[in-house]
């Protein structure tokens, strides 16, 4: 059994890393910054190897730990604990976490080599990191709220890490800005909480710690609109965090990061933190049934968006974020529907293939220079592991027996099919649809990436060489302009396979893709894992009554496995073969295409009406008056108050000492003659 | 008085005894290094007997000792200052050795006359009765005087004289309010007094039950004002801090006004603790609050030299501990909550302001001038200097992840719970307005340009003792549970 000190190291080692590289190894020994990646990687697999013990102490004990929060700081009614709640969903999580950042920082290594910043880079990496582990550990939804911000500050330094470039810039202000609208749901959340601290205490509960709260909103503690409303604020933070409809707007741009933190933190980790939250707080969301449907259709609705959207994408790493927004909706859905369970099982085999998919598209960019397909093509000939790789990932994606994708993806589809009703049908066919274009998007991606002849890569792009394959209705402009590789002297194209220690992860993590599905949650008992792991793992964790086992559903197993397949026969026939010549099929469909390839033309609507005119001249048109006139002039007066009466003040210290003595006998008059005055019983 | 009951003495007796070893090894040692070393080792003998009084104490019911002839209290509360004053002390002999140089020969007094005073102080925290705090009073205040005057140039000179007269008009008004008190009470024990005023009928219709005793409060009021630096007794505190020898006004700083709000708080809520008194003396405190706040971070922001600065500051920090004091409740039997937070509030002023007063030793070495911004471009040319004194400034703001804020947080909450909103709001904007003195410090280390780029040396006991209080001071912000618990308990020996 893990001791709490050690899961307490698993939160320390990589905050030790990050304070060694930012205040030693960068200020100081920045000649040897290659040590700031060793620090790093020591750190994390450090935490990983205890993950793995934090997880095999909650195998088989099939309730939380129980360890108690400490205080903080205790200061009349507040008192504030810190503490780590360990139980299952905790511990699957630490393990997905560590484990996927330590491959991707042993892969940075050779992605980031040579980059100026590789110091700051890895410690970056090592904060969030830290950050994100203490995100799954909190016991105490203000602490958790506190490491929450922390992964988001650490995203957004890592969007924005080559900052020089402007649209790197905007992209971590864009995404920094959007998810905090959600954030601000969830802060709304825990200040309701916090200010409710006293009708807990009377039944001896914390507002804050996240046992008791989920105890409150099941023993009705907290009235039925009140949970309502912690729901909706709490799914807001959520759907930021993990880029639902409407606010799914910041992830693409966000792949202006270098690539492996798109692969961490932006498809693995992070933005799973919202899918997270919402699993974590299930007991609170089952009280209130009108949230969960919202969850439901929210996550049902961007899984198709997202999906359309990843079908018209050029960008091969824009294809991979719409992608991820589509399978957080999947996750949402599921807990949407009431099966938290199946949700965290896709996540993290999302996790996997995910990550999987964004290094091969790192590697390909390593060869090419270029993230744009159009300039790919033929790659499978020089990059054969990068190509195999990406193959099982997309296979995995798809949903193909027997990746892990299939099993995740059947039991979401099995759980709505099986919740019924009107939501639940209509989430069961949204699901479905998006298998079908999953498929498609993700094989248009592998055939324009590897099939075909090499198409230039960055010097044809940088030629602004006609574009082979004209499908575009109007010029796309180009998400990563020139200069958008990982560093200038890998802007040339050098088709070859990538180095050892850019491969080796993607081998790993393509045989955890292939068999994560299938061993952890198998319909069967195995040898050493008995049937249905995860689920007993994690039911308990969601206060479920029974564990919550998804039978193996054939016809959607064999319906989902033939819709798949003829996304992916789709995809061969437009850019495999090319029989169907996708320009003419583009022309066909016309207005719809423009509509999604405009990304149904959201960002300009909240760039345009809502940003420019609502907010920027109206509200904030507003706000910059009162802010001149009103506050500045406040300030003005204080600031001049405080000037000349501190300088008059100032003047009575003459350095006299009979003023002095002076002035302490009238002090003692003038507290006598005060109590004269006002005093007195 | 046994013998047995001088191991209540103990550490004051082994700390005075150690002045005088130090003095004499004076005369003996050739390298006048080895008396600090000396000292510092010194002091563990007292912290070690302060341990053992700490252990004794705790297989004590009532969690008290009183001892020779009564006029001690041993307690929590004693040993929390003991420990303090102890710690101050030795940080600030350690960094004492960068200031050498200009110390000349006379070390061995220099230490010595520190020793005397931290015995003084000690006592001054444990005593009982009201003669015994008089006498402890001016053991600790008089070689301070010394220790002002000690430079012998001009400045320093004058901070001597000048401490010495208005100590001396503090030290009357403290002795004519004692006389008054025991005139009313008949009596010089802090405990009798507390019972025969508490039994006092009030059916006189003045303040505090009697004129008398009114005058008596006004005038011990000014006399422990004086000692921690409160509005309107302040006056002497910028010329001293800027003349003395920046040890000594760190020392000042700290140890002398934790050993001020000892007194204070034992004095008020043993002695004059029933509930009819403290509320009046509450209220009282609370405008004196106000005023040191306001008064302090007002004329702090008109002053261009460092020491002088935070001389100003020292006063609006007695301020914000006074609102601690003040905050006691209105009826029924009061709790600890204001003066644990003192307590606490005190650990982390010292940690936070020694900070930075190690660190003007160093640069003012280097530099030789006390002008904020002659300290421009110290982060690159002492970046972790420089980093220390931005942790305290940051610390004297009150912003997270320091003990300033926990301190500040915890004192002002007290004074929410017992109806002080107003006070703990004027808290709330004093401290934004002192933001703008403190971040001038760092905007001058980071922002502001320097002419020279050479290095800024420090002896190594002074980079220890500089790494002890800043990285305390963040400590404390991060995990204040223990000392928080110690300061509660050691609090709450006043109100049982």
């Amino acid at each position: 059994m893990i001791p709490e000190s050690a899961a307490w190291v698993v939160l320390g080692l990589p905050l030790a890393s990050f304070l060694l590289i930012a205040l030693v190894i960068r200020p100081f020994f920045n000649r040897y910054a290659r040590w700031a990646g060793y620090v790093s990687i020591a750190a994390i697999a450090g935490s990983f190897i205890l993950s793995l013990w934090s997880l095999s102490s909650t195998t088989g004990l099939y309730k939380a730990l129980g360890w108690p929060s400490h205080s903080w700081v205790k200061a009349g009614p507040l008192d504030f604990q810190v503490g780590i709640l360990m139980d299952g969903l905790t511990a699957i999580m630490m393990v997905v976490v560590s484990g996927v950042s330590l491959l991707i920082q042993i892969y940075s290594q050779g992605y980031m080599h040579g980059d100026r910043g590789y110091a700051r880079y890895f410690a970056y990496m090592s904060l969030f990191t830290a950050s994100m582990l203490g995100l799954v550990m909190s016991s105490n939804i203000l602490m958790m709220y506190m490491f929450w911000e922390l992964v988001g500050l650490c995203s957004y330094l890592l969007i924005g890490f080559w900052f020089h470039r402007p649209a790197a810039a905007a992209a971590a202000k864009k995404a920094f800005v959007v998810t905090r609208l959600g954030d601000f749901g969830f802060l709304l959340a825990i200040l309701y909480l916090f200010s409710h601290q006293g009708l807990f205490a009377e039944k001896g509960l914390n507002s804050l710690l996240i046992s008791d709260i989920l105890a409150a909103a099941q023993g009705g503690l907290l009235g039925a609109t009140a949970v309502t409303w912690l729901g909706i604020g709490i799914f807001a933070g959520a759907a930021g965090k993990s880029a639902q409809f409407p606010l799914h707007v910041w992830l693409p741009d966000a792949m202006e990061g270098p690539t492996p933190v798109s692969a961490l933190i932006h498809a693995a980790t992070m933005v799973a933190a919202g899918v997270f939250l919402v699993a974590r707080m299930f007991p609170l969301f089952e009280e209130t049934s009108a949230v969960l449907k919202l969850v439901a259709l929210v996550g049902g609705g961007t899984a198709v968006m997202a999906a359309t959207m990843g079908m018209v994408m050029f960008d091969i790493k824009r294809v991979i974020a719409y992608s991820t927004i589509s399978q957080l909706g999947y996750m949402m859905l599921a807990i949407g529907v009431g099966a938290p369970v199946v949700a965290i099982f896709h996540l993290f085999n999302h996790a996997f293939f995910k990550a999987l998919l964004f290094l091969g598209a790192g590697s390909v960019n390593h060869a090419t220079g270029t993230f744009d397909m159009r300039y790919m093509g033929g790659l499978r000939r020089s990059m054969p592991l990068t190509y195999l790789t990406f193959l099982l990932a997309a296979l995995s994606l798809a949903g193909i027996f027997p990746l892990s994708g299939f099993w995740s993806k059947d039991e979401v589809l099995a759980v709505a099919l099986g919740r019924g009703g009107v939501v639940g049908t209509l989430v069961f066919v949204l699901a479905v649809a998006g298998v079908f274009m999953t498929a498609f998007y993700i094989f248009r991606a592998l055939f324009m990436t590897f099939e075909g002849n090499f198409r230039g890569g960055v010097a044809a792009e940088q030629a602004g060489h006609p574009l082979l394959q004209a499908e575009v209705l109007s010029p796309q402009p180009a998400s990563h302009p020139p200069g958008s590789a990982s560093s200038s002297a890998e802007r040339h194209v050098h088709l070859a396979e990538s180095p050892l220690v850019m491969v080796l992860p993607m081998v790993v993590l393509a045989g955890l893709g292939v068999v994560s599905g299938f061993i952890a949650n198998s319909p069967v008992a195995l040898r050493n894992v008995p049937g249905h792991w995860v689920s007993r793992l994690l039911s308990p964790s969601f206060a479920l009554a029974e564990i919550e086992k998804v039978p193996f559903n054939w016809p959607v197993a064999l319906g989902s496995t033939a819709l798949a397949l003829a996304g992916i026969g789709l995809a061969y026939l437009m850019y495999g073969v090319r029989r169907l010549e996708p320009q003419r099929v583009v022309r066909r469909v016309g207005p719809v295409y423009r509509t999604i390839y405009h990304k149904y033309y959201i960002d300009d609507l909240y760039e345009g009406v809502v940003i420019r005119n609502l907010l920027y001249r109206g509200v904030c048109g507003v706000l910059d008056w009162f802010d001149r006139a009103v506050v500045d002039g406040i300030a003005e007066v204080v600031g001049w108050f405080g000037r000349n009466v501190g300088k008059a003040i100032a003047r009575l210290q003459t350095g006299q000492v009979q003023a002095y003595g002076i002035g302490m006998s009238a002090g003692v008059a003038a507290i006598v003659l005060a109590y004269l005055l006002w005093g007195g019983g | 008085m046994s013998p047995s009951e001088l191991f209540l003495l103990s550490p004051e007796i082994s700390v005075a005894l150690l002045g005088g070893v130090i003095l004499l090894l004076d005369l003996a040692v050739k390298r006048k290094g080895y008396l600090a070393a000396a000292a510092l080792v010194g002091l563990l003998v007292p912290a070690g007997f302060s341990v053992g009084l700490l252990i004794r104490v705790g297989s004590e019911s009532t969690g008290q000792l009183t001892g020779v002839f009564d006029t001690l209290f041993i307690d929590r509360f004693a040993i929390y200052f003991k420990f303090l004053i102890l710690a101050a002390t030795a940080l600030v002999i350690a960094a004492s050795v960068d200031y050498r140089a200009r110390l000349g020969r006379f070390q061995g007094e220099y230490y010595g006359l520190i020793l005397f005073s931290a015995s003084g102080m000690m006592l001054l925290a444990a005593g009982a009765e009201l003669i015994t705090l008089f006498v402890a009073l001016e053991l600790a205040t008089l070689p301070l005087v010394a220790l002002a005057a000690f430079l012998r140039d001009a400045r320093s000179t004058e901070s001597g004289l000048k401490f010495l007269v208005l100590s001396a008009v503090s030290s009357a008004l403290l002795l004519y309010g004692m006389a008054f008190t025991f005139g009313v009470a008949g009596s010089t024990w802090l405990r009798d007094i507390g019972q025969v005023l508490s039994g006092a009928s009030q059916e006189t219709g003045a303040p505090f039950g009697s004129y008398a005793l009114m005058l008596g409060i006004a005038l011990m009021v000014a006399g422990f004002g004086f000692k921690i630096a409160s509005v309107p007794f302040q006056m002497w505190v910028p010329d001293v801090y800027e003349g003395s020898p920046t040890p000594v006004t760190a020392y000042l700083s700290v140890a002398s006004k934790a050993a001020g709000f000892a007194v204070l708080l034992r004095v008020f809520y043993v002695a004059l603790g029933s509930a009819d008194l403290r509320v009046e003396w509450g209220t009282l405190f609370a405008v004196l609050s106000v005023l040191s706040m306001s008064v302090g971070n007002l004329v702090a922001i008109a002053q261009s030299n460092i020491k002088r600065m935070l001389a100003y500051s020292t006063v609006a920090h007695a301020g914000y501990l006074l609102v601690g004091v003040a905050a006691v409740a209105r009826a029924g039997p009061s709790d600890s909550l204001g003066p644990s937070g003192v307590l606490f509030y005190l650990a982390t002023y010292t940690l936070t302001n020694l900070t930075a007063f190690f660190v003007i030793i160093a640069i003012v070495n280097k530099t030789g001038s006390e002008v904020i911004e002659d300290f421009a471009g110290m982060g690159r040319r002492a970046p972790w200097l420089a980093l220390a004194l931005a942790i305290s400034m940051v610390s004297l703001i009150g912003v997270p992840p320091t003990g300033g804020f926990i301190g500040k947080v915890y004192i002002f909450s007290a004074a929410v719970r017992h109806d002080l909103a107003w006070l703990a709001l004027a808290g709330v904007i004093n401290s934004v307005v002192s933001v703008y003195y403190y971040m001038r410090v760092v905007r001058a280390l980071y922002v502001l340009p320097s002419a020279s780029q050479e290095r800024v040396p420090s002896s190594l006991p002074l980079r220890w003792a500089l790494g002890i209080t800043a990285i305390g001071t963040v400590f404390l912000g991060l995990l204040p549970t223990h000392l928080l618990r110690f300061a509660q308990e050691a609090a709450r020996i006043l109100t049982s």
